[in-house]
């Protein structure tokens, strides 16, 4: 029997070389650094979200319907009606936002351990365009199910187009398909979302990890394992701090997939909504042009971005301004390897100055966050009474805005002009035997 | 074969006029693409005027319908209303109607072509929300001073009871009037010019 495997084998070896050698180079024979911490689940998990995300996705295509007048009701037929519907569409819902809770992990990670510097840049850069990718993937996800807070995320979002000087107006309209958000956007945005992006999404996720696997790993010490200390028990070639990932990473990345699969199991069983958190109210109400929800808030992972068009008024007759704020707040985030010149990767051996920087960074993202989700606008008369609550969130909202491009200024500064003091930095992990 | 000497320039001339002819190609078949993405003929169509009654509005009532899908707001205003339109010109942006958000003819106090009627595009020129209607002159959460007037459900702009944007707002701009005009007295076509309006 084994000799009947080990001929297929064979057979398959013989016909494509490659894939032998491709496995060794990706798995058992990828050295990663031997010091991975907690952060480091988090790539893993991106993925494994991802192929949740695909495989949940096109059973959901099974069933619904993409136009104006079918959508909503083909959504409450999967949850009424199609068998095991409502868990499907509950894994697709809550999957997109534990994807970007994952995904913001991911990214802190590689900006307290420095993982974007030389010469991991461009894979930071696949990163974010993974990202970008993904915010444009769950936008238009979020319209299909057309609720009211659907059509009116979609007009308010496409809208930020519209400020555009000149061309604004024409630019909305050809986005749209039509004067509104309706059956052209719908289908257009449904091709987008299930067959278009997915594929990119896809595309850019392997060549995150084929330029990650060129340069290797970072690690919590932001040491070089590639280029220093040869020599482990597997190869005398290999790095010494390194081990392989497979079968080591991948079975400690299975522990991180069992306390996420909980965590999703909990939220989809007993909180699918998450209080308006993951599944807003207003979009269990059919699309309606005539009428505007109560309050229009974007889906908590937009929010802190979406804060900041808030906060930035409009002058000189345009309201672009805001608009431009918020994508130069993501697009701010390409730049850190340029930006950040310190030539200390992890925060373990950086300055007092960037620790502190990057409190007040992280406390400003958290902030635009509750500005964004209205929180503020809940907290602010709640806690302090009788107070002009436009006034006062519009201050802190301000106040958060700066300090979170200040960030990105003084973080140049800082490392440009050499004021950071850094500890020095080991040679070999910490951790190593 | 080996012996032939390569002509670099004429390899070089060949290869980019081949990329830009290609390219020129690439460019001109992404034509049909883009531009499938434009309104549909059905949806253009879509676009014909609306005519309304206005006998059952009630003074101080809003009426919303729909043109191109948009939805217009019609304004029973009052007396008390209007008197507060003049008041409130140092709170707003553009208390003039300098701004081109409305025909020459709705370019005046009361943005309108009666002052008792406002007839108004109800999308807010931040980004594109329907204001509600809070017509009452009385302390609202948002302004303890309201003198009726519309406000942004979205991101908290304020409007008088003309669509004339308040100061120190998201939104940049007076709310649109759109072309409209009186059949008789108590009907109303929007989406027509009056006759002699250009």
């Amino acid at each position: 029997m084994s000799n009947v495997w080990s001929n297929l084998g064979d057979w398959i070896t013989e016909r494509t070389p490659g894939m032998l050698p491709m496995y060794r180079k990706h798995m058992t024979e990828y050295y990663a650094p031997k010091n991975f911490n907690l952060w480091y689940y988090f790539g893993s998990l991106a993925l494994l979200v991802l192929v949740a995300q695909i495989i949940t996705g096109i059973f959901l295509t099974m069933n619904y319907n993409p136009s104006a007048a079918g959508a909503f009701d083909s959504v409450q037929y999967i949850m009424r009606d199609v068998e095991w519907g409502w868990l499907i569409r509950y894994m697709h819902s809550t999957g997109a936002s534990l994807f970007f809770i994952v995904v913001f992990l991911h990214m802190f990670r590689g900006i307290i351990y420095g993982s974007f510097k030389r010469p991991r840049e461009l894979v930071w850069l696949l990163g974010m365009l993974i990202f970008l990718v993904l915010m444009a993937e769950a936008f238009m996800g979020y319209v299909l199910p057309w609720g009211n807070m659907s059509f009116w995320g979609a007009k308010v979002i496409i809208s930020l187009f519209g400020t555009i000087p000149v061309i604004g107006t024409h630019l909305v309209e050809w986005i749209m398909g039509d004067f509104l958000p309706g059956d052209a956007t719908l289908n257009r945005f449904f091709a987008l979302h299930v067959v278009a992006l997915p594929i990119v999404l896809l595309l850019l996720v392997v060549l995150h990890i084929a330029a990650l696997h060129e340069v290797g790993s970072n690690n919590p010490d932001g040491v070089d394992v590639k280029h220093g200390v040869k020599g482990n028990r597997w190869s005398p070639l290999a790095p010494a701090d390194g081990i392989p990932f497979h079968p080591y990473y991948t079975v400690k990345d299975l522990v991180g997939v069992g306390f996420l699969l909980l965590i999703a199991a909990f939220i989809i069983f007993f909180a699918p909504t998450l209080g308006g958190w993951f599944l807003e109210p207003d979009n269990s109400i059919a699309a309606n042009n005539l009428v505007t929800p109560a309050q229009i808030k974007p889906v908590w992972y937009f929010s802190p971005f979406y804060a900041i068009v808030r906060m930035v008024p409009s002058f000189m007759d345009t309201a672009v301004w805001g608009v431009i704020a918020m994508f130069g707040s993501i697009f701010v985030l390409f730049a850190m390897p340029w930006l950040d010149r310190s030539p200390v990767k992890s925060i373990r051996y950086r300055g007092r100055g960037y620790k502190i920087a990057l409190t007040v960074f992280v406390i400003a993202f958290l902030g635009l966050c509750a500005v964004g989700t209205d929180t503020t606008a809940e907290v602010i008369p709640a806690w302090f009474g009788d107070v002009d609550v436009t006034f006062w969130e519009n201050l802190f909202g301000r106040l958060m805005t700066l300090l979170y491009f200040g960030f990105f200024v003084f973080l140049w500064a800082y490392t440009y002009f050499g004021w950071e003091t850094t500890k020095p930095v080991p040679d070999r992990v910490t951790t190593h035997d | 074969m080996a012996d032939e000497v390569v002509d670099h320039g004429r390899r070089r001339f060949l290869t980019v006029t081949t990329a830009a002819v290609g390219g020129i190609g690439v460019v001109a078949a992404a034509v049909p693409f883009v531009e499938s993405w434009q309104p549909s003929a059905r949806a253009r169509a879509a676009g014909a005027p609306v005519t309304q009654s206005l006998k059952k509005i009630e003074p101080g009532q809003q009426l919303i319908v729909a043109w191109r899908s948009l939805p217009i707001f019609i304004v029973n205003r009052t007396p008390q209303q209007l008197a507060t339109l003049p008041k409130l010109n140092p709170r707003l942006v553009d208390p003039n109607s300098d701004v081109g958000q409305q025909p020459a003819y709705a370019k005046n106090e009361t943005r309108s072509i009666k002052p008792q009627w406002l007839v108004m595009i109800g999308i807010c020129t931040h980004l594109g929300c329907v204001p509600d209607y809070k017509g009452k002159i009385e302390p609202e959460p948002f302004d303890p001073n309201w003198q009726g007037g519309f406000y942004c459900p979205c991101h908290h702009s304020h409007y008088d009871i003309a669509g004339r944007v308040y100061k120190n707002m998201p939104a940049p701009k007076n709310m649109e009037i759109p072309a409209y005009h009186f059949i008789d007295d108590t009907t109303v076509q929007i989406g027509v010019d009056p006759k002699g309006a250009a």
